[in-house]
């Protein structure tokens, strides 16, 4: 089965937790167990903070946009922002690495993303914005499937 | 739904019990609330009650990891307790159980820290 949504919402803290569960809800249809949920929410919640605290240096006005396509076993999301993009990718994704140590960030945002999904791409321009690609295939859908 | 919590302070030891969704739109709650608990208080360690968090991202780790850094100056513990398997794994992730330490009740918490 092949499916698609898209989010559009203000980059704001509250709207963390709005995200995470609107692809998690969509996902639902794929029948993840709750362990695959788990790991979607929490990347899911990882890429919008990173666009909200450090795209977007917390403006509201400023808009995140999410992509969810499903197919058969697989979930892909997209998270994409028009802010200032990450100046080094590599160095952004070093497990610990934070520019804003001040605001108690810990740096692990990118490493639990790699952890929890099987492919994750980032592609960044500055002051052009930054897009996320995560993807990943589900246990209990392949079993289903075969 | 969002982050609620519990902060209970026996002996020189404070319990915080946190209950929903550890984000960073939560996390400057329990930052703020901690902090200022922390500063009109005499307290020496904490415990971090997670039995009834749902959910925890990166956010979470880095207000965990300040508070600890808080207590620790004065020579403090940090001890959690009632983790579940998904918060669990990303303490081990960041390294925080070389830090912290675990225990898998609030009593056996505070049994090690002397005031149960």
């Amino acid at each position: 089965m092949k499916n698609e949504m898209k989010l559009e919402f203000s980059a704001v803290s509250e709207n963390e937790a709005f995200a995470r569960v609107s692809v998690g809800a969509f996902t639902a249809q794929l029948d993840p167990d709750m362990n695959e949920l788990t790991e979607l929410k929490t990347v899911v919640s990882e890429a919008v903070t990173n666009s909200i605290i450090h795209g977007y240096n917390e403006n509201p006005a400023a808009t995140i946009t999410i992509l969810v396509k499903i197919d058969t076993d697989t979930v892909e999301v997209t998270i994409k922002d028009e802010g200032v993009g990450i100046e080094n990718i590599d160095k952004a994704k070093e497990p610990l690495y934070t520019t804003k140590p001040e605001l108690e960030r810990s740096g692990m945002g990118f490493t639990i993303m790699e952890n929890f999904m099987d492919e994750v791409e980032v592609i960044s321009e500055q002051n052009t914005g930054t897009t996320v690609y995560l993807r990943k295939r589900l246990a209990r859908s392949q079993t289903l499937c075969n | 739904m969002s982050l609620s919590m519990d902060l209970e302070q026996m002996g020189d030891v404070l319990c915080v019990r946190l209950k929903g969704e550890l984000d960073h739109h939560s996390s400057l709650e329990l930052r703020t609330e901690v902090e200022r608990y922390l500063e009109q208080n005499r307290t020496m360690h904490i415990v971090l009650n997670l039995e009834e968090l749902v959910f925890m991202d990166s956010s979470g780790i880095g207000v965990i990891l300040g508070r600890y850094k808080q207590i620790s100056k004065n020579g403090g513990e940090m001890v959690v307790c009632s983790i579940s398997a998904p918060v669990k794994r990303l303490f081990e992730l960041s390294g925080l159980f070389k830090i912290l330490r675990l225990e898998n009740r609030e009593t056996d918490a505070l049994r090690k820290l002397g005031v149960a």
